[in-house]
């Protein structure tokens, strides 16, 4: 008996060699008993309110868009401790994994990000850490990969494929196939072989939950638009999770056109890709005519991945949410706008997020209120745009 | 069909040999060159033959195989050429079963029904995608089934008896089971399972154990049979020795030699 629907729509499962099944089924199992379990629930709640600092606030833009039709409400993930949303769900994992009695956890991570948020909550909860990271992103990160080894991980870089995001993935699960036992496999987004993508989106929630019983009170009502950037999808589907059911909430997810949707140097696995199983899922993916996964492409590191988590493949097929694509210049420059106008650096990937609602301020002419993900903040990404605008 | 694989096994059985199967994969280093190498392994002995499809994240595979898989793709072998070098074998070799092992994006990319039909035509008699384990199967085994074609199912080193007894009453050809947990390659040695193991699979109507992942030696050939597997399949090592120019004929006879008469 499954304990939980392994499908979103047609999209989803379990796609992995046999020998996973039974570490992703005791996965399920444990996820689902947590859940169930006030003391765990207790506990990721103190350290999300003590450790993490939880609740984020909600901040409406004062200056960037004053003259357009819209108000603008950003939900502050980048406030979060680890500097992005990441640090919600991987505190969830990282006690999982001590319930499942489990004493490693690897991990893969392109820019760092996960790396770091994985790092922390393994050197707080005292689990053994191995990070596997892109040969190309280590040398791209070094920031990063340090921050990994001061927090206690052991950072591997894998020489494979591209070098970078994809690879690690690869890697993580090669490892996991040989070490199930006593390794946790902490996954860092909302995609992979069920159960992930759904465990991920219930410790994402918490980010949709806040925003939404916020917006009510700051707003005095639901917004009209719910806008966050796709990668792999967690940041999105956390935010969306607890608007899907207010249907004249519009969702959008903004992925990452790079340098243009028909460039063939791209991240909009939604818009570009075709249906198929990558690490676990069958789910949107960037792949030539034969099944090959081809690479993707993007400013933000966040967002440079060839597949999408299956829940935003299934939303984008039902109609429930709609997904659009942004350049990296547009990014660029909603990155700029946001720190001038607002004293705000967001990630590279939040300024994705933030440059579609630019987009929707020239083109709306009636008053509109969104919320905008601000995933995480941008001090990651100061050398990547000093490069960018050099 | 598994038909091919009956007749291999019987056989076996009755000079009292355990099967020997070489795993290669297509195109590597280019087309001519495996197609060689394939024909050289037929006439070293081997009873079958187990043939990948190169593919660009396969992620059950140790370094030697993802090695041989980027080789294949840098000469530009497609799925399409894979079929055609199949079709190859098939003709000079028409009774040696042939098994394919793929991943399952390059089945979803050619949709699994014409994969299996494809598959069918070009003269194999087995598929085994990597990453669709049992619960995943059923589309698979279905156009498996349509085309006359087997699925192979994968057993894990410590599958419980309620999956012993599925991958038995679903799988067909063979079973592919795994000396021990990890990614293919020869730098750990087999475990040989349990013979009640082996024994429940057989209870349940599985078909015939062959053991696959960290086979390099004759020893390990020898252990198998003792362990009453139906046979062994030698992937990275043999790949390892053909691509070292390591005499890897010769060293494949001595795993045949090693799998015969330990019953």
């Amino acid at each position: 008996m499954n304990a939980l629907s392994d499908r979103f729509g047609d999209f989803g499962g379990m796609f992995v060699p046999e020998i996973l099944v039974p570490a992703l089924e005791q996965l399920e199992a444990e996820f689902v008993a947590a859940q169930a379990d006030p003391m765990f629930v207790a506990e990721l709640g103190r350290l999300l309110a003590e450790y993490a600092g939880r609740p984020t606030p909600l901040t409406e833009c004062r200056n960037l868009f004053a003259g357009t039709p819209l108000r603008v409400f950003l939900k502050r993930e980048d406030l979060l401790h680890g500097g992005a949303h990441k640090t919600n769900q991987v505190l969830a994992q990282a006690l999982l994994t001590k319930r499942m009695g489990k004493r490693r956890v690897i991990a893969e991570t392109g820019a760092g990000q996960h790396g770091v948020a994985t790092a922390l909550a393994c050197a707080l909860l005292g689990l053994e850490c191995r990070i596997y990271m892109g040969e190309k992103d280590c040398a791209r990160q070094q920031q990063n990969v340090f921050r990994m080894e001061l927090l206690g991980a052991e950072v591997v870089p894998v020489a494979a494929g591209s070098g970078t995001l994809k690879d690690a993935v690869n890697e993580a699960l090669r490892d996991w196939t040989a070490s199930y036992a006593d390794t946790h496999y902490l996954l860092g987004t909302a995609a992979g072989p069920h159960p992930f993508p759904t465990l991920v989106r219930e410790f994402q929630r918490v980010i949709g939950r806040e925003a939404r019983a916020q917006v009510i009170a700051q707003a005095g009502g639901l917004p009209d638009v719910v806008v966050a950037c796709v990668g792999g999808g967690s940041n999105a589907i956390g935010i969306f999770a607890d608007f899907i059911d207010d249907a004249g909430v519009r969702l959008v997810g903004v992925e990452a056109a790079g340098e243009g949707v028909a460039s063939g140097r791209t991240g909009a696995t939604l818009a570009t890709g075709r249906p198929g199983v990558l690490h676990g899922a069958y789910t949107y993916l960037m792949q030539d005519a034969d099944g090959q996964v081809t690479e993707s492409h993007s400013i933000s590191a966040g967002l440079d991945y060839p597949a999408v988590g299956p829940e935003h493949a299934y939303l984008q097929a039902c109609g429930r949410a709609s997904y659009v694509s942004v350049t990296d210049a547009d990014a660029l420059a909603a990155f700029q706008a946001l720190a001038r106008a607002e004293g705000i650096l967001p990630a590279l990937e939040s300024a994705h997020a933030l440059a579609y609602v630019q987009r929707l301020a020239k083109e709306a002419n009636a008053p509109l209120t969104v919320v905008v993900n601000l995933s995480g903040r941008g001090d990651k990404d100061l050398a990547t745009v000093m490069a960018a605008l050099a | 069909m598994s038909a091919r694989y009956e007749r291999m096994f019987a056989a076996c059985a009755e000079r009292d040999e355990g099967a020997v199967i070489p795993f290669l994969m297509l195109g590597d280093p280019d087309s001519e060159t495996s197609i060689a190498r394939i024909n050289k392994l037929v006439a070293a002995g081997a009873h079958a033959l187990e043939l990948g499809i190169p593919f660009s994240d396969p992620v059950a595979d140790g370094p030697v195989i993802v090695a041989a898989a980027n080789r294949a793709l840098t000469a530009g072998v497609t799925p399409a050429r894979c079929f055609e070098l199949v079709a190859q074998v098939r003709a000079r070799h028409p009774d040696i079963p042939i098994g394919l092992l793929v991943y399952a994006n390059l089945v979803f990319a050619r949709g699994i029904d014409a994969f299996y039909r494809d598959a069918a035509v070009a003269g194999v008699d087995s598929v085994l995608v990597a990453d669709v384990p049992l619960r995943e199967s059923v589309p698979f085994r279905a156009a498996a089934v349509k085309h006359g074609v087997a699925h192979v199912l994968i057993l894990p080193p410590d599958a419980n008896d309620k999956t012993i007894v599925a991958v038995a009453k679903a799988g067909a050809a063979y079973t592919y089971v795994l000396g021990r947990a990890g990614v293919t390659g020869a730098d750990r040695a087999a475990a040989m399972p349990a013979r009640e193991r082996l024994e429940l699979l057989a209870q349940a109507g599985g078909p015939p154990p062959v053991i696959g992942f960290g086979i390099s030696k004759p020893e390990h050939a020898h252990a198998a049979r003792a362990a009453g597997a139906a046979g062994v399949i030698v992937g990275s090592a043999l790949i390892g020795w053909l691509h070292d120019g390591n005499d890897a004929a010769a060293r494949f006879v001595k795993l045949v030699e090693a799998a015969r008469g330990t019953q």
